[in-house]
């Protein structure tokens, strides 16, 4: 008898789910959360998990918040967005770029509920997809960089070879080449996005080569610890602020803040507002935080850091803007011409000046 | 003092029955473990084993099940020939990747054509030659230069890994992918794809080809020549040799074997479940396949039994995950203590548990 | 090219230290006739216990200490599931690697964010003012030099003792040394410690002083590649600790190639290391592994 009724019951869900019903009736709104890393990584998934957190925090009671760490993207990413939908979510956060077929494939048995894909560049009718732009933070890195270096050599720890790295590498280098016309870089790929003893070794081959200034795209605070013992390095947060290495040698950092944005999506979900968008946002919409410049930096070089933060944030300036050549000396942008978002979306080129191939 | 007999006749009632009472060892432990870091001991136990299979969401979950353990049984079902003969490959995780790249390459290659009948067939075909490829280099080498197939096999698995995570980025890419890495998703090509045969059951080729390596398993274990051929050098490699076995050969057909399936389950994973070449591919199976043969005790039928449960903790697992919050890490350290409770009760089996007071070594 | 081959191998060395450590440790598990491949679930769990011990007493000395047990404590698992209850090896190792990473995430959930003590270094007087040699091998911390000695100690009771002997003997033919009268299981039993014992050690060097932090999967692999090094030493362990620093080596070199902006295609570098070992295997005629590895041995007949 018991038996039966759940399997009745199952099969009930089952239909709910190819027409699309609600498949519990609930008052309260349910935002769920696909990670790739643990909540703890220190890193990327971290901020992810403090931002919703703080969502949860801005809503109280009014809103019932589920999450799943480590998911491998694959077809373990599809399941478990799966499971999310089938508990009754009516908003979910995927938060890696590998997650977007996966995304892509359950949205379109679930019509009802909302999707959210970070990185990514498929939409539907409810999946939105929302990114940071995190390159305007590298601009002030690059500015800072150019400014500190004594001996013109800037290493940075590239993770994998995607446009938003690729973006960071040219931003930071555009803006030291700019204050220090001398200024070379040296990038190590390390193919992960966490990886503690790669980041260490690289930190110190890098510090080795003469680098005195690290810049990182990944995620650990194993480079800031590498320039701690080499004593002369300066470094910046990456996701995390990682203030516990300042004011040497972390001299700034940028921080991902996504609990706004996290804050204003479940907010349009429960007023049935929500509609599918295309959100690259930056330092102006608070998504891209930029740490607190240390009193290592001389007074001249943080005033001018913080007037190109201002500038990006009130829209008044763009990293991306001409005149700039590509690394094989043609011509990317004319004079005052400022680049467009498909192109940044999907640059896979360096600028002029950089040394090196995009491994590929 | 702890002390074991050998017994002459494994024990029938033991050889079902410890299996059996390794679960509910440890469903015990799991739930202590789950009641100390304060979650509800019987709603996880009940969230991992029994809703997967029985419970409000089953008809979404009885075919991943069926599909997370298609793999796991068709490269332990391969690996159970050697390991009873006493050839170790433990390198399935590479011939698993290295067949999936081979089948996917020739998906590729031939992209945007529509002609299933012939690309599907061929990719099977490179699935299988790729595995089995990466097997003979063990096995060639420890035929012609006694190298230990073991550390060889093992090599080739960190080889094939490297090769995955370059040929996502680099010659596997797909040049639409707007710069990111990993190759076209096969799933969205008609001529390459190996979606489910039946909608809603989970079945596709992978699990037919499982279920059918399962059968030709049990025949040839119980009336082929090759089957009494691995089981005799299993047992006594100096009467294998009296009795004209060809240990080479037998090298080279486990290797092969092995090796096939394993490349095969590759090629159906990529194709239909995972979809692309991604970095991230390769997700452990070819480890967790052989304690997998392991926990089937080698038979075939044990083998279909343990895969499909392997398969239980790791959906029912994802399941707790969501439903409950339980962090990915006491799940894992749940099935650390399944395997381990599941291989120790093997001892019961073959051998008379006797307490004694002698001292024993 | 601007690499400094000074710098670069005291990098070497340093990068090398914990699976050299992992290594040695397996090495004589090996050698007693016992496959472990949950070398990386031991790591793992060193790592942890490491840093656990290193933050809460603020001692880098016990720090290790907490290591060397925990990753004892795992492997005494593993020696009573292998030696006592029988359980094939290869299937139990790989469960043991499951079950450590698991377990390590799991006790190491509060430290994700916190810092440690730091290690200090002991550069040896006299020794590391020599030009060059010095700069390379006598400026680090205790626990490089540490790992070499272990490396001796190992070698010279392998050569030279009596225990040594028996060892080799039980890990070469168990039937044999069991007949003889060998106490094959408690050989076993306290090598799989010291295997342990080596590769928490090896774990802690990741997560005190290579990075330091804790991190799920700080390790991320180091165990596996430990397991190469014994194949690629023949057994050996003079020849381990030119293994260990090949492989290290091999990375960090990769890492600097890039830095100097060679168009070298260095991810296919990176497996260089493995096929090398797979050519030691097959060429060098002293590579043959101990008779009875892997086997289970039960003694009654």
């Amino acid at each position: 008898m018991k038996r039966r009724t759940l399997l009745a019951s199952g099969a009930s869900a089952a239909l709910a789910a190819a027409i699309g019903a609600p498949l519990r009736a609930q008052a309260k709104t349910k935002v769920g959360f696909i990670y790739v890393g643990p909540i703890n990584d220190g890193g990327w998934t971290q901020h992810h998990h403090e931002s919703a957190k703080q969502m949860v925090e801005h809503f109280g009671g009014a809103i019932d918040f589920v999450y799943q760490e480590s998911v491998p993207e694959g077809p373990d990413a599809e399941r478990a967005i799966t499971q999310m939908c089938l508990g009754g979510a009516n908003l979910i956060f995927t938060t890696s770029f590998g997650y977007m077929d996966a995304t892509i494939n359950v949205a379109s048995k679930f019509p009802n509920v909302k999707f959210e894909h970070a990185t990514g560049y498929k939409m539907a009718d409810n999946v939105g997809v929302y990114s940071a732009r995190f390159y305007e933070g590298r601009a002030i890195q690059g500015t800072l960089a150019g400014r500190m270096t004594k001996t013109n050599k800037v290493g940075y720890i590239a993770s994998v070879p995607i446009p938003e790295v690729v973006r960071g590498i040219n931003a930071a280098f555009l803006h030291a080449r700019k204050v220090n016309p001398n200024v070379e870089f040296k990038i190590i790929w390390i193919f992960e996005w966490l990886n503690p003893a790669k980041e260490a070794d690289a930190a110190k081959a890098l510090i080795e080569q003469g680098c005195d200034v690290v810049l990182q795209h990944t995620d650990s605070t194993a480079p800031q610890a590498a320039a701690k013992e080499a004593g002369n390095v300066y470094t910046f947060g990456q996701a995390a602020d990682m203030a516990e290495y300042g004011p040497m040698p972390r001299i700034s950092s940028i921080i991902d803040n996504w609990a706004p944005y996290y804050i204003a999506r479940a907010q349009q979900v429960i007023d049935g507002s929500w509609t599918p968008a295309f959100t690259w946002d930056g330092i102006g919409a608070g998504m891209v935080g930029i740490g607190e410049i240390s009193d290592v930096v001389p007074a001249e070089f943080k005033a001018e850091a913080e007037a190109m933060r201002d500038a990006i944030a009130a829209g008044s300036y763009h990293p991306f803007t001409g005149p700039i050549k590509k690394q094989d000396g043609s011509d990317w942008l004319a004079a005052g011409e400022i680049a467009d978002d498909m192109t940044l979306g999907g640059l896979n080129f360096y600028v002029e000046g950089i040394e090196g191939d995009i491994p590929s | 003092m702890l002390r074991l007999e050998r017994r002459r006749q494994p024990s029938n009632l033991w050889r079902w029955g410890a299996p059996m009472a390794a679960v509910v060892l440890t469903m015990v432990l799991g739930a202590l473990l789950f009641w100390m870091i304060g979650r509800d001991p019987f709603l996880a136990i009940k969230t991992i084993f029994w809703d997967p299979v029985f419970g409000e969401f089953a008809f979404y979950y009885r075919p991943e099940l069926i599909k997370k353990a298609a793999p796991l049984i068709m490269i332990a079902i391969g690996l159970s020939f050697g390991f009873r003969a006493g050839i170790w490959n433990i390198g399935a995780e590479g011939q698993y990747i290295i067949g999936a790249i081979c089948g996917a390459s020739v998906a590729l290659a031939f992209y945007p054509m529509a002609a299933r009948w012939m690309i599907f067939p061929l990719m099977i075909m490179a699935g299988i030659l790729g595995g089995v490829v990466w097997a003979m280099i063990p096995a060639l080498l420890r035929v012609y230069f006694k190298t230990n197939e073991i550390l060889v096999s093992l090599m080739l698995v960190y080889v094939a890994e490297v090769l995955v995570k370059a040929f996502a980025v680099g010659l596997l890419r797909n040049p639409e992918g707007r710069g990111f890495p990993g190759s076209r998703n096969l799933t969205q090509y008609p001529s390459a794809a190996n979606l489910e045969l039946f909608a809603g059951t989970g079945i596709h080729w992978g699990v037919i080809t499982a279920v059918l390596s399962v059968g030709l398993a049990y025949v040839v274990i119980t009336r082929h020549r090759f089957g009494f051929d691995v089981q005799l050098a299993g047992q006594s490699p100096r009467a294998a040799a009296f009795a004209g076995v060809n240990t080479n050969w037998l090298v080279i057909g486990c290797m092969g074997l092995s090796g096939g399936l394993s490349g095969l389950a590759g090629l159906f994973e990529v194709a239909g479940p995972s979809g692309q070449i991604l970095g991230s591919f390769p997700a452990f199976y070819g480890f967790t396949a052989i304690i997998v043969a392991f926990l089937g005790r080698l038979h075939p039928v044990g083998i279909l039994l343990a895969g499909l449960l392997m398969a239980l903790t790791y959906i029912g697992g994802d399941a707790a995950q969501s439903a409950m919050n339980l962090p990915s890490a006491a799940i894992k350290v749940f099935q650390g203590m399944l395997l381990f409770s599941l291989l120790s009760v093997d001892v019961l089996t073959n051998y008379r548990v006797r307490f004694t007071w002698a001292k024993g070594d | 090219m601007d690499i400094n081959p000074v710098l670069l191998l005291a990098a070497v060395i340093v990068a090398s230290t914990p699976i050299l450590l992992a290594a040695i440790g397996e090495l004589v598990v090996e050698r007693a006739g016992v496959l472990n491949l949950g070398v990386e679930g031991m790591m793992i769990t060193g790592a942890v216990c490491g840093y656990i011990a290193a933050h809460e007493t603020s001692s880098a000395t016990l720090g290790f200490a907490g290591a060397a047990l925990g990753g004892a404590g795992v492997a005494a698992l593993f020696a009573f599931l292998t030696l006592v209850l029988l359980t094939n090896q290869v299937a139990t190792g790989l469960a043991l690697t499951l079950f450590g990473l698991g377990l390590a995430a799991m006790v190491g959930q509060g430290y994700a964010t916190t810092t440690v003590v730091s290690v200090p270094k002991l550069p040896i007087p006299g020794l590391s003012d020599i030009p060059g040699l010095g700069r390379i091998f006598f400026t680090h911390d205790a626990i490089v030099y540490l790992s070499i000695v272990l490396v001796l100690a190992v070698w010279g009771f392998l050569r030279f003792s009596r225990n040594g002997l028996i060892l080799r003997a039980i890990g070469e033919n168990h039937e044999a040394a069991h007949a003889l009268g060998y106490h094959v299981r408690r050989v076993r039993f306290f090598a799989l410690l010291f295997g342990g014992a080596c590769a928490g050690l090896g774990g802690a060097y990741i997560s005190l002083v290579r990075v330091p932090q804790w991190v799920d999967n700080i390790t991320s692999g180091a165990g596996w590649i430990a397991l190469a090094i014994v194949a690629f030493a023949s057994w050996k362990p003079g020849r381990l600790v030119t293994g260990a620093y090949l492989f290290g080596g091999v990375t960090a070199l990769q890492l600097n190639i890039q830095a100097t902006g060679l168009a070298i295609p260095v991810e296919y570098l990176s497996m260089s290391p493995y096929i090398a070992t797979i050519l030691v295997l097959v060429l060098l005629s002293g590579g043959r592994a101990p008779g009875s590895l892997g086997k289970t041995f039960h003694a009654s007949r």
